[in-house]
């Protein structure tokens, strides 16, 4: 065991190539949560216009055949057409973070939008009432307490992003689970590379998650009694 | 001061007003009674365009609310509304709550805007709680702090909805004395009610609804002692 466990990782210096893929994994996930927050947020304001004037508009409309698109198609399609069509020839990290980047953003809307109108509407008129106009009420108080509702939907949607992109491979892109795979058909072992490279992601997952935790803990200050 | 003619509101195909006229003074306290779906609160919400009228007219001071590009906000600023279900914002200390919209406003400085509204919390006598959060206060303390809150911008007109439904009847009297001392003061309100003994003993007139029109309105003793259309008695034989 001991053994396979040094050909996995130490022998040939091995180590360096799951860095190399560690470092592919956590470039994309970073970029594509940050392209995934700005453009979901943008997309969920879009919806929300529907709202704000009592009908569709015309940009509710572009953002729901966006999000119905993008969550009515499978990633790993999503990310061939990236890489064999649109980005043709590009770079594995520039496909890699703007594949899943735009395929977040649908999610993260969707998140966004749910967590706003689970505010209780007299909140709204509470801040219209007293002269505030939409965008004041929404910024100062709509959102304050929508954050609530939504960071928890959001860090799940993180925690999936970073997993999903072990598909990665598919096209060629070395992230950390290309590099398991590769060491798996030098060494001819599979579990030691497996379990080593499942620890990482797992290690991964739990530093977001308990900084996650600790946000949700300080946003949660007005509940106390 | 508040002058309505003809006002009408669809919900849909649903005629919730059905061509509503009143004239309320400066300094009136008018108090609307009448049953579940009578269109009170819809009435009410129209005067501050928290619903829009189908059509009708209505001027409040030298605001004319149903022209085209009528500034809403500007108009929200001078009538001030309580709800049935306060709309503290629960995220904000008591304080804070009070002195948001004076302070986006720029009305006041900061310290200004505290000052302020430390007296006003005083006077509905919630003072100590300024710090609190509304998820810390009872139900009558919480709709004092909104009363509080739509005060802080000097309203000219205060319109209530309900804001003593939602609360246990011990409760209930609390708020409406901050009610009966703002009235004696002078502030023109309008007050969607069933506190039948509140509209009796504060109210300057009494407007009984039903169906979408007001059908009945005049003195206190008129509507509860001689009460002229049938409906009328049949209502308030119902809730005295």
């Amino acid at each position: 065991m001991l053994d396979s466990f040094y050909k996995a990782f130490i022998a040939e210096q091995r180590y360096l190539l799951y860095l190399d893929g560690l470092k592919m994994t956590i470039l994309v996930s970073v970029i594509a949560i940050l392209i995934g927050v700005a453009l979901g947020t943008i997309l969920a304001l879009m919806r929300l216009t529907a709202e704000q004037k009592g009908k569709s508009t015309l940009l509710s409309k572009i953002a729901y055949v966006y999000i119905d698109i993008i969550r009515g198609t499978p990633t790993l399609t999503q990310l061939m057409i990236m890489y064999f069509v649109i980005l043709k020839g590009q770079g594995g990290l520039l496909v890699g973070s703007l594949t899943f980047g735009l395929n977040s953003a649908a999610y993260v809307a969707e998140i966004i939008r749910a967590g706003i109108q689970a505010v209780d509407q007299g909140q709204m008129e509470g801040g219209r009432s007293l002269g505030l106009s939409y965008t004041q009420t929404m910024k100062d108080i709509i959102l304050p307490q929508a954050i609530k509702n939504i960071l928890p939907a959001l860090g799940n949607e993180f925690i999936v992003l970073i997993k999903e992109t072990s598909i990665l491979g598919y096209v060629s892109i070395v992230d950390l689970t290309k590099v398991s795979d590769f060491v798996i058909s030098r060494i001819f072992q599979a579990l030691a590379p497996l379990l080593g490279t499942a620890l990482i992601y797992y290690l991964l997952v739990k530093v977001l998650t308990l900084g996650l935790n600790a946000l949700e803990r300080r946003l949660r200050q007005s509940d106390r009694r | 001061m508040i002058d309505v003619k003809n006002l009408h509101k669809y919900f849909g195909s649903l005629e919730v007003l059905k061509g509503i006229n009143c004239h309320i003074n400066k300094g009136e306290c008018v108090c609307v009674i009448g049953p579940s779906g009578s269109g009170k609160s819809t009435f009410l919400r129209c005067l501050n365009l928290l619903e829009t009228p189908t059509k009708g007219e209505i001027v409040i001071g030298d605001m004319h609310l149903m022209e085209r590009g009528f500034d809403v906000d500007a108009m929200r600023k001078r009538v001030g509304m309580v709800f049935q279900h306060f709309n503290l914002f629960p995220h904000l200390t008591i304080l804070d709550n009070v002195t948001l919209a004076p302070i986006r406003h720029k009305m006041m400085t900061e310290a200004q805007a505290k000052e302020k509204a430390m007296e006003l919390l005083n006077r509905v006598g919630v003072g100590d709680k300024a710090d609190n959060y509304p998820v810390q206060l009872s139900g009558g303390q919480k709709q004092r702090v909104a009363i509080a809150r739509s005060l802080a911008l000097s309203p000219e007109v205060m319109l209530f909805d309900e804001p003593t439904s939602a609360l246990d009847p011990e409760m209930v009297g609390e708020v409406l004395e901050v009610m009966k001392q703002l009235a004696e003061e002078g502030m023109t309100m309008i007050v969607v009610t069933h506190e039948m003994g509140f509209a009796r003993e504060v109210a300057d007139r009494v407007l009984f609804m039903d169906g979408g029109v007001i059908l009945e309105e005049g003195t206190p003793e008129e509507i509860f002692d001689h009460p002229k259309e049938e409906r009328t008695k049949e209502f308030l034989s119902k809730v005295l």
